[in-house]
């Protein structure tokens, strides 16, 4: 027989500080979700009744004609074709930069931390200290060197840029995870004969998925949401969809189509919206990963 | 035949000094402990043989080749760590097979040759889990598995059984000596545990700041210690260390503190005895005889017991000697109470005398 607790365990769900930290915690809601709520509403209002100014009251009429709209064929500019040339184009260059500066900068981190070469540190330092310069300082010597190199106003040019400016926060993500995995595995590997490559790819990516998806996260979000570089370096064909986005909503032609605006606002947060969703814990130390840098 | 020489091997981290022109030559077969107190440099030995750190200044040589810049891969060693650093998401036999298959070995040659060392090692059920699937002792084994299927001359462990408790450590102890009589192959070990160290090396290297002090059998390591430091470290509980003075001549003699010790039967060096008045002079307790057994000695001396530590099969008794502290052991079976008066002594065949300032034994 086993021996009970006398009486039931305490619950304290009314204490005072639980009390404090809900009260805290459902402000800080309100005040974040109120603004969506609006957006959401107002989207799905007909311009009618947007008109008549109460912003706050959910849609006599529920209609979808500003979201088809924003998608479709709202103009950015020139053309009237929505923003789904600006999505396609922003994944066009998120897929290659994701990809090419998180292999780069995942082999930087392990030579990093496993092939101590001569003035590795030096160069780990320049590499960090680059991250803490304003990049608005290289914008202008960036754009001489991509025109110089043909590459200027292309997504070839965007994508080199957001692969440089993600390297210095990635390899020292990955050095720094890399350099917690312990030394003799890397020592045993060598004993049996595995090279530069077979260790990276055989023992060290195998035993780092967490901080792959990190660096996913961060990428994703960081790039997608970027706006500067695409209107600077991508070219007027190729710009992202947060460029195309403000080029809706800052149109001065016609009259201001606050339901459209809205939904392609909506449209345009989604990715990064659907990341922190979907990565949950991943991303709580990808925040932390990026608090590095501030 | 020499197996490995290492001649005039320096090490520096920086401005850090680790090995100093260390000279070591090990022979073919030969189970070769490094023993030594933490930080004095054997991982880092161990590593320079293994090429795993590049050395500063001297030549190593495996089998008679000079291996000084060869790969680890290509020195024909295997190495066992004392963390395991087994591949965490590969199966025990992806373990000992990924050295095979980094060389190009056939498939069927690297399932025989792990189906062998698995069923030295007795870990044939083990085969399809993943390292964190199996317990301390079952991964030590792996890991040395993984040595055994490379079919080297050389095995190198570091400090291969310090993570798991007292009990599999003095089995798989056996174990280890075991696979070195079936093989036949070198060995060098690092431990810190003399115990291990004593049961099973042919030769022990004691190592002190980055070289090695002494280089001898078990046996001679602890009968007769080349210097102070290394009769100290081997041993437990420790040598008695009592300071005094040398008189030399046909009869010499040890004075502690106006007691006279005489060493007529102890054996001097070659350079002989040469008085001094600061001089060591070092009994080890299970030396010292108790009571009855003490008769006849060439030195007896009453003292009083102060503290009584009993250990099981025997007892350690604390005790002031001329005012210098002195341990000895007596049986399990004998009641020692403080306060009591007991008659001791030893032979000074047993002793060991050093020299004051040098501590070069003498
Ligand atoms: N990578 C390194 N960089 C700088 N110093 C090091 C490095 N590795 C070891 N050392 C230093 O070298 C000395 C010897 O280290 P080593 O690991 O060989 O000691 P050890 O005899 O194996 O000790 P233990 O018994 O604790 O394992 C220590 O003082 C250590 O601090
Ligand atoms: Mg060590």
């Amino acid at each position: 027989m086993s021996i009970e607790p006398i009486g039931r365990r305490p619950r304290r769900v009314f204490n005072p500080t639980r009390i404090m930290i809900y009260c805290v915690l459902g402000v800080a809601a309100i005040y974040y979700l109120l603004p969506l709520y609006i957006m959401v509403m107002t989207s799905l209002k007909g311009m009618p009744e947007i008109r008549l100014g109460n912003i706050f009251s959910p849609p006599v009429e529920v209609t979808f004609e500003p979201w088809v709209k924003a998608w479709d064929t709202a103009c950015t500019g020139l053309y009237c074709e929505g923003l789904k040339v600006g999505f396609w184009n922003s994944v066009k260059i998120l897929i290659p930069s994701v990809v090419i500066s998180i292999a780069i900068a995942s082999v930087n981190g392990y030579a990093l931390s496993f092939w101590r070469f001569r003035g590795a540190e030096v160069f780990f330092t320049i590499l960090i200290f680059g991250s803490f310069i304003p990049y608005q300082v290289m914008l202008y010597p960036l754009v001489i060197i991509t025109r110089e190199l043909g590459i200027f106003g292309s997504i070839t040019g965007i994508i080199m840029i957001h692969t440089i400016f993600g390297m210095p926060i990635l390899t020292l993500l990955f050095r720094n995870y890399f350099a917690s995995l312990p030394q003799e595995l890397f020592k045993a590997a060598r004993v049996d004969g595995a090279g530069f490559w077979g260790i990276f790819l055989k023992i060290m990516v195998p035993m780092s998925p967490p901080i792959f998806v990190v660096a996913i996260i961060l990428q994703v979000t960081g790039i997608w949401n970027d706006f500067l570089f695409g209107v600077i370096f991508a070219g007027t064909k190729n710009f992202p969809m947060t460029v195309q986005l403000n080029n809706i909503v800052n149109s001065t032609q016609g009259v201001k189509e606050y339901n459209v605006n809205m939904a392609a606002t909506i449209l345009t947060g989604a990715v990064p919206l659907a990341i922190y969703f979907l990565s949950g814990k991943y991303f709580v130390r990808g925040i932390a990963a990026g608090a590095v840098k501030g | 035949m020499k197996s490995i020489e290492i001649k005039d091997l320096s090490l520096s981290f920086g401005d850090l000094k680790v090995l100093e022109q260390l000279n070591l030559d090990i022979f073919d077969g030969e189970f070769l402990v490094l023993l030594g107190a933490s930080g004095c440099g054997k991982s880092t030995l161990l590593n320079c043989i293994a090429g795993l750190l590049d050395i500063s200044e001297g030549q190593i040589f495996i089998k008679g080749n000079n291996v000084t810049w060869k790969e680890p891969k290509d020195r024909d060693i295997g190495m066992v760590f004392q963390s395991y650093a087994l591949y965490p998401q590969m199966s025990v036999y992806g373990n000992l097979s990924f050295g095979l298959k980094n060389a190009g070995v056939p498939k069927a040659q690297i399932a025989e040759r792990v189906a062998r060392a698995a069923a030295i090692l007795q870990i044939e059920p083990l085969l399809k889990r993943k390292p964190s699937e199996l317990s301390g002792g079952q991964r030590q084994r792996v890991a040395i598995g993984r040595a055994l299927v490379r079919e080297v001359d050389v095995f190198l462990f570091d400090e291969p059984l310090s993570n798991l408790d007292a009990k599999l450590r003095a089995e798989l102890r056996v174990e280890i000596k075991r696979l070195h009589q079936r093989l036949n192959n070198t060995m060098i070990y690092v431990t810190h545990d003399q115990i291990e160290a004593l049961t099973l090396a042919d030769r022990i290297a004691i190592m002190l700041g980055g070289s090695v002090q002494q280089l001898d059998t078990p046996h001679a390591i602890y009968n007769h210690p080349v210097n102070k430091y290394v009769a100290g470290f081997i041993g437990s509980p420790g040598m008695n260390f009592m300071k005094g003075a040398l008189s030399g001549g046909d009869n010499p003699h040890f004075t502690i503190d106006g007691l006279n010790v005489d060493l007529s039967r102890y054996a001097f060096g070659e350079q002989g005895v040469q008085p001094t008045n600061s001089a060591w002079l070092g009994i080890r307790p299970e030396h010292v005889h108790v009571g009855k057994e003490a008769d006849g000695l060439a030195f007896t001396h009453e003292v009083e017991v102060e503290v009584v530590e009993p250990m099981g099969a025997d007892t350690l008794v604390w005790s002031q000697l001329a005012n210098q502290e002195f341990r000895f052991r007596v049986g399990g079976q004998k009641t020692v109470t403080p306060g009591e008066k007991l008659i001791v002594g030893f032979d000074p065949i047993s002793a060991s005398v050093f020299d004051g300032h040098s501590e070069l034994r003498l």
